[in-house]
């Protein structure tokens, strides 16, 4: 299955928000650390290989 | 030990210098000379020997050196130490651990139960001292020269100089009782990382050194520590630097391992009282020990470009390094002697051609990249290189305590697995649709219990024909080779299972051409005298 880059959340603005609002609050070395956790819990969920290379490639594109 | 050469302290004393015929005469010339008497050369000596072939091994020291250095011996190097005759008392005096805990700081991450797969003679990997190791396989080269093995042991004989020849190497040796000369038609440089023997040639390394510095201290306690594996990221006790490990060994030793960084006064680190202080803070107030050996070392991991160069064939630390995480130091280096040994013999024998050695850099290069990639994975986690290195190992650690994925991300050492020898010359077809990946063409055979014994008793280090509940054909006149015929029948032979399921799969049968180093060639549903004869001439490398 290939990387999904088309809209696939349900209120998106409203993940959005929850997204923000996990770090709020928080240092920037806790929101770095929470960034991380947050990646490598996706990347386990997501597992596929090729997936993840690819959504590593899209996001070293500027 | 007389001027112009140094001895140094040994644990053994295992070949005394002694004068010898070849000082008082013109250059004699040798089969195959063997320079360095660690754990690589002595067991490529003992299984040169063992096959036959006239082997002289020098070492500048008498005996195995000091302190434990390499502690973990891996299956595969007690597969081939039992081939060779030594394993029985490595086994004996050996430590067997499979629980092993993880911390970060204060906390236990997760601990692990390594489980071993049931159905094998050896188990996983044992901790024993290198010294321990060197002895038993000078042991069996005692027993072996009682046999009648030509395998001659040189203490206290230092190489000074080294030529290379058309056809042999030169070398200038210095003893107690001055220089010599002698040559060699094969030169094995099992010399270790700081081999002369490179040196003399001016060959180089390629790859990465890691600026970090790391104490250990071997001490001897009885207290009650259990038989574990700890290991901790980022330990709470003072000075212990940035990791730390705790492990057992036999005589009451314990490796204690401190990550101390890299601008140190190395002389300092290692003054009785700032070892003491740091152990203090490690195992806590009121426990008894005595400091057995201490040493600062630094690590590579790199590799040379090419591990054959004329008639001079590099082995173990003088040809690859990697940093101590995985223990996979010196059970590669047994591997290389592994896959050496017979490779020379046939050479030596004028059964193969020369190129057969060009496999032995092909397939040990392969796994001294194998090794190097995953010590070098685990020395990033372990020691991260930049900031968000550090943010994410520390993710890591962190989910690793509440959620089993992340502890597949914790990384202190992937232990050693033998190299499977993928897609490479001497490699030859999978026939067997569907057979198991893990005794696939390249892979070293996996042990499984007999009725009488295991298999790989019955494989005695020269190539075997294995027939599973599949009848062998008749073959002669295999280029001189000794092919050993090992027909099986699982109803009778196969009391567990087990030998199904790691050579058949959900094949009914098979046929499997196996090399004296126990490395499979190919495997087919059924037997084909041309076929087999086909990849046993590939596997020695003559054309056609």
């Amino acid at each position: 299955m290939p990387l999904i880059l088309d809209p696939n959340i349900d209120d998106a603005d409203g993940f959005y928000d929850e997204l923000l609002a996990a770090h709020h609050g928080l240092t920037k070395a806790e929101s770095d650390a929470l960034n991380a956790r947050l990646i490598l819990i996706l990347a386990n969920h997501v597992g596929d290989r090729a997936v993840l290379r690819q959504a590593l490639e899209v996001a070293r594109e500027k | 030990m007389g001027p112009g050469l140094r001895a140094d302290p040994v644990s053994f004393r295992l070949y005394p210098y002694a004068r010898v015929p070849d000082q008082d005469a013109p250059a004699r010339r040798h089969a195959v000379v063997v320079v360095g008497g660690g754990p690589v050369g002595l067991a490529l000596a003992l299984d040169l020997g063992r096959r036959g072939t006239p082997v002289l091994l020098l070492d500048d020291n008498e005996g195995a050196g000091q302190g434990s250095r390499a502690i973990c011996f891996a299956k595969r190097t007690l597969e081939i130490a039992h081939r060779l005759g030594a394993a029985t008392p490595m086994l004996d005096k050996g430590v067997v651990w499979n629980v092993g805990r993880v911390f970060h700081g204060e906390h236990q991450v997760f601990e692990f139960d390594l489980q071993p797969e049931t159905g094998h003679r050896n188990p996983a990997f044992i901790n024993l001292q290198q010294p321990y190791f060197e002895r038993f396989l000078v042991d069996a080269i005692r027993t072996a020269q009682a046999e009648g093995a030509p395998i001659e042991l040189r203490g206290g004989n230092r190489v000074t100089a080294m030529t290379q020849e058309a056809d042999h190497a030169a070398l200038e040796v210095t003893t107690p009782d001055g220089a010599y000369t002698l040559e060699a038609d094969w030169l094995i440089a099992c010399d270790g990382a700081h081999s002369s023997i490179r040196d003399f040639m001016g060959l180089e390394f390629e790859g990465r050194v890691f600026e970090d510095n790391f104490l250990i201290a071997d001490v001897r306690m009885t207290a009650g520590f259990p038989t574990e594996r700890w290991f901790w990221f980022a330990p709470p006790f003072e000075g212990a630097g940035k990791s730390a490990l705790l492990h057992k060994q036999p005589d009451d030793i314990w490796r204690l391992d401190f990550q101390i960084g890299w601008d140190i006064d190395r002389a300092a680190e290692l003054a009785p009282e700032k070892v003491r202080a740091r152990v203090d803070a490690m195992l806590g107030p009121g426990v008894e020990y005595d400091l057995d050996w201490t040493s600062v070392y630094t690590f590579q991991c790199r590799r040379m470009r090419r591990f054959r160069h004329g008639r001079v064939l590099f082995a173990g630390d003088a040809a690859h390094q990697v940093s101590p995480f995985g223990a996979r130091g010196a059970n590669s280096g047994i591997q290389d002697a592994d896959n050496l040994a017979w490779k020379l013999d046939l050479v030596i024998r004028g059964q193969a051609p020369d190129t057969l050695l060009d496999s032995y850099c092909q397939e040990r290069g392969s796994g001294a990249d194998e090794n190097i990639l995953h010590s070098t994975r685990a020395t990033d986690f372990l020691t991260p290189k930049s900031e968000i290195s550090q943010i994410f190992r520390d993710a890591v650690l962190g989910l690793a305590r509440r959620h089993a994925f992340a502890r597949s991300f914790v990384n202190s050492g992937r232990l050693s697995e033998p190299c499977v020898y993928d897609d490479l010359p001497l490699t030859g077809a999978d026939a067997l649709t569907d057979g198991p990946a893990r005794t696939r063409p390249g892979a070293a055979c996996v042990d499984a219990p007999l009725a009488d014994g295991f298999l790989l008793d019955r494989l005695p280090g020269e190539f075997v024909l294995l027939g599973l509940n599949a009848p062998l054909p008749d073959l002669a006149g295999m280029e001189g080779i000794t092919l050993h015929r090992l027909a099986l029948d699982c109803a009778t032979d196969d009391p567990t299972g087990a030998l199904a399921a790691r050579y058949l799969g959900a094949a009914a049968q098979a046929v499997y051409l196996i090399r004296p180093d126990q490395h499979v060639v190919a495997r087919w549903p059924d037997a084909q005298a041309g076929a087999i004869t086909a990849a046993l001439r590939r596997a020695i490398a003559l054309k056609g």
